[in-house]
């Protein structure tokens, strides 16, 4: 009896500190009633802000989960807290209960063993993710597998002034042409910035004859051979560039204001809805519209992942869940809210979430799906970090 | 009593509290500096860190920009408040240079920056107001002025914000040399104001404005906001560089970072040495100059640069504020137009939400840092006039050990530590983190009213039958509200501007007006950063204004007590 007892008291502490099952749907809403959720999210985009801030009040209201954004310059530092705190043997109750993350991050905290799942696919809201038309099932060519859940898909478009730039480019060497001939009107987030990185890739992606190389990790091999090119490119874009490649705006949206002075011509986005919320932010000009390029433009999803020291898992999957939802799609993809692609499939939709979808008016600057083209795959991270060191010894220190 | 056995152990647990952190975070910079981070599995001691941070692409460049941009934007603000004092002091403009310059020295840095940069870039409000019809511009020049490779913008930046700190202290250090009557006797010798000043009244002066010099020095050769705002990028200063690599996934770079933060103590330590150097040269060369009697001939000239540039700081700050307001109602405001299309009130509704949350936090951390650090700094002035517990100069330079050493040296090293001993970073440890930074302000602040007010109104307290508790409480305290709320104010407007103790203690978590306006700065949207700053700025302002206000109102019938 007094064994027993004794084992009980042992066990008892366990079953506190197990993670709540995913599958179990009705026990996670339970625990996750009065759980606070720490999002660590990138909060340099203000429309981001309000969109996750209203998140936070359906959560609140439907769930009764507390939702708190904490603003990242950089999602590395998310990534870098949870590892310190593994480090340290914080193996619970962690400072992070949520991460708005993809590609190289992703990456390296899976191979860490630093997130807490498989969940995703578990979730109720998974049975509308449209799971054959759009890559939420690996991330940047690393299989997902569950240990996050998408809410939003990204694609490069090219925002311009129409006022100042006549017609779309169709590929990066009618870019570079337009920037010789004009130069200083074009400029692109200073790498390591992620949205600088993908200016690097999609010229790479549109330079190369064939990119199918990319899909497959780098080389010793092959690297310089297959990113010949891309130098080249650069060697020539540099000179040409806003400043002379001398300064660079810090992120994307830094570029809007650079547009709305009149310093530059054209900005790249990895999101297709950008330009118009922007516009109606007064951030951009009426006259700004998007194009993307003849051979199509990189696309990937934005998921949500939960630290494996999260101190609040439930309520976690409770918010990735809802992201999930029609209505909070629907309300990402208003362009006056935020423009982000829906990750769902319409045709598992309901008929009245779909007439949520289909009555809304995706605005002036936004290209229609069809308009948008074919959607080029990621690289595989490998390339992505050897190019952004290589970025910055060549161009990083400027002569 | 028990107070009266506490009492003499306040001055040590000040020191303490306030130097334990500084050291504890250098300890805990120099061990992963040199390999050694047992969280992580690593173990030294090994040289690779500092390997690492000088095979980093342009870090020479980096170096160079800490040391350059720290030395003359010292020099600079130096330069220009001496010339303010030897051309101006007891005149009209003086005063009035005074009082717009000083309320600066509550306006944050980042908020400063923001402002400063919206005033001067190619697109700013000056090209606007220049534009088309001056210049021809239909767009923007693509000239590099705010982020040149130089950091002469950053420079500036600096200089504006650094020169109200000088003054303030030069101000309280002129009051001390007998410089009215020393003026007296070289203008009737025939010395010229600039050249009789500097050299008769700047020789008492300068030794105890020396500390603060420092201060500003250290500040700006490891300032990691304005940097951001203001700094080049291709490279970024040091300080910059130390921050990213705190920031980076891949632990190695943690090693890095720690190299970095010592390669750049060692920077602060080295410049700290030229400029002492170079204070035993111009005093060698000074006193040459000064056995030659000349009477100096460009005085005038030193006279009007003194003004001008004083006037250029005072302005800029002032334009950078108001076109911050202006950006805060701004509808779309393209180039060239002087003013925004529309006025709305919409960016303030949208980040009403943000800002009131922010505004909460800032200033609860504001004023529990500010109260303990007051609390000690009487505890300390208290101890050391009742049991003649006097802090020397020596004392004086440990007070200023926080302020000199740099930020970015020891808050890695304390971030890494209290993770090590699994410290949940968050408020309270914000709030300790800022004490080290608030309290030599708030002692510095009240230190010289404290021990200027006349003891004999102790003595008749105590004659009349108050114990030494009392005579504080009822008398002296009363007697010194405006220096103690000035101490308030100072306490919370450098609680206010802390970015990097509340980012890297905060663990991300704690978010103030500066940190979310620093990271809105990264996203580039003026508006949103305008409503943050005039936010920050009116936060660190406000209870300035309350300190005038409240002693007027107190004592409005004690004119002896209005000034006090």
């Amino acid at each position: 009896m007094k064994r027993l007892a004794l084992l009980a008291a042992l066990l008892a502490p366990l079953s506190a500190l197990a993670d709540p099952k995913p599958a179990d749907w009705d026990s996670v809403l339970a625990e996750a009633r009065g759980q606070t959720v720490y999002w660590d999210a990138w909060g340099g985009s203000t429309t981001t802000n309000d969109f996750i801030a209203w998140v936070g009040e359906q959560v609140m209201a439907d769930y009764g989960v507390t939702l708190e954004h904490v603003k990242l310059t950089d999602t590395a530092d998310a990534v870098t807290r949870v590892l310190s705190e593994k480090q340290a043997g914080q193996n619970d109750k962690g400072a992070i209960d949520m991460i708005w993350i993809n590609g190289a991050n992703f990456a390296s905290m899976k191979e860490a063993g630093l997130l807490f799942g498989p969940f995703a696919e578990q979730l109720p809201n998974w049975a509308f993710v449209d799971t054959e038309g759009k890559t939420v099932q690996t991330d940047f060519t690393v299989p997902v597998e569950g240990y996050e859940s998408p809410w939003a898909m990204a694609q490069v478009v090219f925002m311009y002034d129409t006022a100042r730039l006549d017609t779309p480019l169709g590929s990066m060497t009618a870019l570079l042409d337009l920037s010789v001939a004009h130069p200083g009107r074009f400029t692109y987030p200073q790498p390591p910035d992620f949205l600088g990185t993908t200016f690097l890739k999609q010229a790479l992606v549109d330079l190369l004859p064939d990119p199918t190389v990319l899909s497959e990790p780098a080389s010793d091999a092959n690297y310089d051979a297959v990113t010949a090119p891309l130098w080249a490119y650069l060697d020539k874009l540099t000179p040409t560039l806003w400043r002379q490649g001398k300064a660079y705006p810090a992120t994307g949206p830094a570029q809007l204001q650079l547009i709305a002075d009149g310093e530059v011509d054209l900005a790249i986005s990895f999101s297709p809805g950008e330009a118009t919320a922007a516009i109606a932010n007064n951030q951009l000009p009426d006259t700004v519209r998007t194009f993307v390029l003849d051979k199509g433009t990189i696309g990937n999803a934005s998921f949500v992942a939960i630290p494996y020291n999260s101190g609040a898992k439930a309520g976690a999957m409770v918010v990735a869940n809802f992201l999930l939802s029609p209505a909070s799609q629907a309300r990402a993809q208003d362009p006056n809210i935020l423009g982000y692609g829906t990750v769902l499939a319409m045709d598992k939709l309901s008929a009245p979430d779909r007439a949520a979808f289909d009555s809304l008016d995706l605005g002036i600057a936004t290209l229609t799906p069809d308009q948008l083209g074919s959607v080029q795959a990621e690289p595989h991270p490998s390339w992505m970090t050897r190019i952004a060191e290589d970025w910055a010894k060549r161009y990083g220190v400027a002569q | 009593m028990n107070r009266r056995r506490l009492l003499p152990f306040v001055p040590m647990a000040t020191l303490v509290l306030m130097l334990g952190p500084v050291l504890a975070g250098l300890w805990g910079t120099i061990l992963p500096a040199f390999g050694q981070l047992s969280a992580a599995g690593l173990h030294g001691p090994s040289l690779d860190p500092f390997r690492m941070v000088f095979a980093t692409p342009g870090i020479w460049q980096s170096i160079r920009l800490s040391v350059t941009t720290g030395l003359l934007s010292a020099l600079l603000s130096l330069g220009i408040v001496i010339l303010i004092f030897a051309g101006w002091s007891g005149t009209r403009s003086f005063r009035l240079l005074e009082r717009l310059l000083s309320p600066f020295l509550a306006v944050p840095h980042a908020a400063a920056a923001f402002g400063l940069a919206f005033l001067i870039a190619p697109s700013g409000w000056i090209a606007r107001l220049l534009s088309p019809w001056a210049t021809g511009w239909g767009r923007p020049p693509d000239w590099l002025i705010v982020q040149d490779p130089w950091g002469l913008c950053m420079v500036a930046g600096l200089t504006l914000k650094e020169m109200p700190f000088l003054l303030l202290m030069t101000l309280a250090a002129v009051g001390q040399t007998d410089a009215i009557r020393s003026m007296a006797v070289a203008q009737a010798l025939g010395y010229g104001r600039v050249s009789g000043w500097i050299k008769t009244v700047l020789p008492r002066v300068y030794p105890q404005i020396r500390l603060p010099v420092y201060v500003v020095l250290a500040y700006a050769m490891s300032v990691v906001d304005v940097a951001i705002i203001l700094g080049p990028s291709t490279p970024a200063p040091l300080s910059v560089l130390i921050v990213r690599w705190m920031g980076d996934p891949d632990l190695a770079l943690r090693l890095r970072a720690a190299a970095g933060a010592l390669v750049q103590f060692g920077l602060v330590v080295m410049a700290l040495g030229l400029w002492r150097m170079g204070e035993a040269a111009v005093g060698y060369f000074g006193s040459m100059w000064l056995y030659h009697g000349k009477r100096g001939r460009y005085d005038l000239v030193g006279r009007s640069f003194g003004l001008v540039l004083g006037g250029i700081s005072a302005l800029a700050i002032l334009g950078g504020l108001v076109v911050l307001a202006v950006w805060s109602f701004a509808g779309f405001w393209g180039f060239p137009d002087l003013l925004p299309a529309e006025l709305t009130l919409t960016n303030w509704t949208r980040h009403s939400a943000g800002i009131a949350q922010a505004l909460t936090e800032t200033a609860l951390i504001a004023s529990a840092a500010t109260i303990i650090s007051l609390v000690l700094a009487l505890g300390c002035l208290e101890a050391e006039y009742r049991h003649g517990l006097r802090i020397g100069s020596r004392g004086l330079w440990l007070l200023y050990l926080p302020l000199v050493i740099p930020q970015t040296a020891f808050l890695p090293g304390l971030q890494t530590l209290m993770l090590g001993f699994g410290v949940t970073s968050g408020q309270g440890a914000v709030i300790l983190a800022h004490v080290v930074f608030v309290l030599p302000y708030v002692f510095l602040s009240l230190g010289d009213p404290f021990r200027a007010w006349d003891a004999k109104m102790g003595v008749i307290a105590a004659a009349l039958g108050a114990g030494p508790d009392r005579v504080l409480w009822a008398v002296r305290l009363p007697m010194l509200l405006r220096p103690v709320l000035t101490a308030v104010a100072v306490g919370i407007a450098v609680s206010v501007g802390q970015y990097l103790p509340t980012l890297l203690i905060g663990g991300g978590r704690v978010a103030t007006l500066t940190t979310e306006a620093v990271a809105l700065a990264s996203g580039g949207d003026r508006r949103a950063i305008a409503v943050y700053g005039l936010m920050q700025t009116g936060a660190a302002l406000i209870p300035f204004a309350l300190a005038l206000l409240v002693p007027a109102l107190v004592w409005r019938n004690r004119r002896g007590l209005r000034h006090g």
